[in-house]
């Protein structure tokens, strides 16, 4: 492989990532708090239908960012309310949530175009790349890291804040000790309900805000089933993370990568079996899992937490 | 506590049922209710299995066109149904028997994935009219339809072989079924009439609807160094990724020069309408031979080339004419030797073409096909 190939695999995989990076840190978040939202790709597929829509009608990119941020949020307030409130099964909530943002997405995206028809096809405002003068020109990760939409450049702050506020900071600790065990971080005055509330709903403006990436920027234009399947993808991700979101931004471009890689490999004519490429990071989450699952000890080191899933309940108190 | 879980995982499901889609959709358009007529006939009842979402302006989105000719054809007369985003595989199998379960006359499945259910369901139904586009598999129920898209892929490789300057063309690619490689070759022999050195570059993609992805692969091959991008796939990214990129690119499907302008050179072109319309005006007068295989060509109007954009020239398009003409008249076909394939074995001789049934069953690709 030679270097010019190297640098526009580079740098696919970081556009291509981008809203991987976003929506896993989301729902790392969401997670970590012990919440399990299976409702990623639903949101996501509404930040993308809204976000152009938006962006199509103001004319303006931003606003469509924020609203599709806002109606990303307001799914996932649905399902804090229906698995923290009313303490619902969250894998069939999550699941639901998903089955209702592809649905009403495909039916916005018939009736929200110009004069109440469909968004398919149009042409609207889109992100359009800033390079950095100098940076961008810089060998290997230049084109990458520095030729990229704002939202890209985004994540050079989302990133370390997000890993620094969860392993260096008192908030993140609460976060994290409500994750791991409820009653106890209840017992020490540890508010429980508002955390798993607010960071449930921060996953899913985060994940609104990814899906408004590929409508606005990734694929610009509305097509039904823009996502194809990436929220579930993010899900996967979270695992191979091990919930750390400096090891997601890894995560999310090989995930985000491997297309472009096998496809490039194609292109140059390489006989290389391009199934084999594109489950590998599949068979590398599988392994976390297992590893996870063998032992206490090493599901410790590693972060996953032990309250994922559970639904608290104050007078139940094991 | 348990009730209220139920209670709102049942509100949710409602509401996801409700609003459609993601699965499944339905769709029933009654044209005019016959009430108080007396005499009037129960309309015939027709219903549509799609494999994608009819909005995506490729194979799906032609195909609503094809029903929506039909009710403009037959008014009240027909009744037509579809569902869309159907998943090949045993998903399929349960929509097809429960169309034939409500009594539909006629059930039209729209991809090559529906065809074993389809066969299983038709077992199922003596009396129920079947029709599977793009299979094999025949029953005295179950008619076979598709069009010789390899004519219009051929007429479209001239396009883009008079195009290119890096005589590198790239090529997405769902999978590597007969029907897919059939294209790829036609599409090859059509450029290589006009400019013998060129070399077409598949990508397959192993989805039919995925747009990020078929981005990626149509990027890929722009890097690779091809200037005119074809596809055979569900949406019309491949040709925007070219258009970005300053190539042009050759469209399917659908006459998508609304979204990407000029640079879309032309495509083959369904027009489902057609047939679909004769099948049930036959189905009508019970003249309709339930077990066809059909297979229509340019001279059928089943299939064409969309409008040329201004990017052909003139001498390019009157030559690619010329040779529908040829195609549409019969004196010629595609698949007619002498064609080596791209190991070096000579799979037509001279002077003999291919007959439909190997044509059907093609796995090899022709010379100067890199994959």
């Amino acid at each position: 492989m030679d270097l010019d190939l190297v640098t526009s695999i580079l740098a696919i995989a970081t556009f291509a990532g981008a809203s991987l990076v976003l929506a896993t840190i989301g729902e790392i978040f969401t997670e970590r708090v012990g919440i399990l939202n299976l409702g990623v790709e639903g949101m996501m597929i509404m930040g993308a239908v809204t976000g152009f829509a938006t962006a199509y009608r103001t004319n303006n990119v931003w606003l469509g960012v924020v609203v599709a941020g806002i109606v990303g949020g307001l799914m996932a307030l649905v399902h804090a309310f229906a698995t923290i409130t009313l303490r619902a099964d969250q894998i069939v909530s999550g699941l639901a949530i998903t089955l209702l943002g592809t649905g009403l997405a495909s039916f916005l995206g018939q009736v929200i175009g110009p004069d109440g028809g469909p968004l398919v096809g149009l042409t609207g405002p889109k992100f359009t790349k800033w390079p950095i003068p100098g940076l961008s020109s810089l060998p290997l990760v230049g084109e990458g890291f520095f030729n990229q939409d704002p939202i890209v450049y985004s994540l050079f702050v989302v990133v370390p804040v997000s890993w620094y506020f969860l392993y260096k900071t008192r908030p993140g600790l609460y976060l994290r000790a409500v994750g791991e065990s409820a009653s106890t971080s209840d017992a020490v005055g540890v508010s429980v309900f508002g955390r798993r509330y607010g960071y449930t709903v921060l996953g899913g403006v985060m994940a609104g805000v990814a899906g408004s990436h590929l409508s606005l920027s990734y694929t610009p234009g509305w097509t039904e089933n823009l996502t194809g399947g990436r929220g579930w993808i993010v899900i996967a991700l979270v695992i191979f993370a091990t919930w750390n979101p400096a090891r997601a931004v890894v995560g999310a471009l090989l995930f985000g990568g491997v297309n472009a890689i096998q496809f490039r490999l194609q292109a140059e004519g390489t006989n290389l079996p391009a199934s084999i490429l594109n489950m590998s990071p599949y068979i590398l989450t599988v392994l976390v899992l297992i590893l996870i699952t063998r032992t206490d000890k090493l599901r410790q080191t590693i972060g996953a937490p032990a309250g994922l899933g559970i639904p608290y309940h104050r007078e139940e108190r094991e | 506590m348990k009730r209220k879980l139920f209670a709102l995982v049942a509100v949710l499901a409602i509401v996801a049922a409700a609003c459609g889609g993601g699965s499944a959709d339905t769709t029933t358009t009654t044209a005019a209710d016959t009430g108080g007529g007396g005499a009037a006939e129960e309309p015939m009842k027709v219903a549509f299995v799609y494999v994608a979402p009819i909005g995506d302006l490729g194979w799906t989105y032609q195909h609503d066109l094809g029903r929506q000719a039909v009710e403009a054809r037959f008014g009240d007369k027909v009744e037509t149904t579809f569902i869309e985003n159907v998943a090949e595989g045993p998903d399929s199998e349960r929509v097809i028997r429960d169309f034939a379960n409500k009594g539909f006359d006629l059930i039209i499945a729209t991809s090559f994935g529906y065809m074993d259910p389809t066969i299983t369901v038709a077992a199922e139904f003596p009396d129920t009219q079947f029709v599977h586009i793009s299979g094999f598999k025949n029953a005295d129920n179950v008619a076979t339809l598709f069009g010789r898209m390899y004519q219009p892929r051929y007429l479209s490789g001239m396009a883009a072989g008079a195009a290119t300057e890096s005589n590198i063309l790239g090529y997405v690619a769902a999978f590597p079924i007969p029907e897919v490689i059939r294209g790829i070759d036609a599409f090859t022999l059509g450029a290589q009439s006009v400019n013998p050195d060129i070399e077409v570059r598949v990508v397959w993609t192993n989805t039919w609807f995925d747009p990020p992805t078929e981005k990626e692969a149509a990027e890929a091959l722009l890097a690779a160094g091809a200037d005119v991008i074809a596809q055979h796939q569900d949406t019309t990214e491949p040709q925007k990724a070219a258009q970005a990129a300053g190539a042009v690119s050759i469209s399917y499907n659908s006459d998508i020069s609304e979204i990407v302008g000029d640079s879309v050179l032309t495509g083959p072109v369904w027009d489902w309408g057609v047939k679909y319309i004769s099948i049930i005006e036959e189905m009508m007068a019970g003249t309709y031979d339930g077990s066809e295989s059909y297979w229509g060509g340019l001279s059928d109007g089943v299939i064409s080339l969309a409008p040329f954009s201004d990017r052909v020239s003139q001498e390019t398009q009157d030559a690619i004419n010329a040779k529908m003409a040829e195609f549409e008249s019969g004196a010629t076909d595609v698949f007619c030797g002498p064609i080596v394939d791209n190991e070096g074995t000579e799979q037509v001789a001279a002077g003999t073409c291919m007959d439909d049934g190997s044509m059907l069953g093609m796995e090899w690709f022709v010379k100067g096909v890199s994959q």
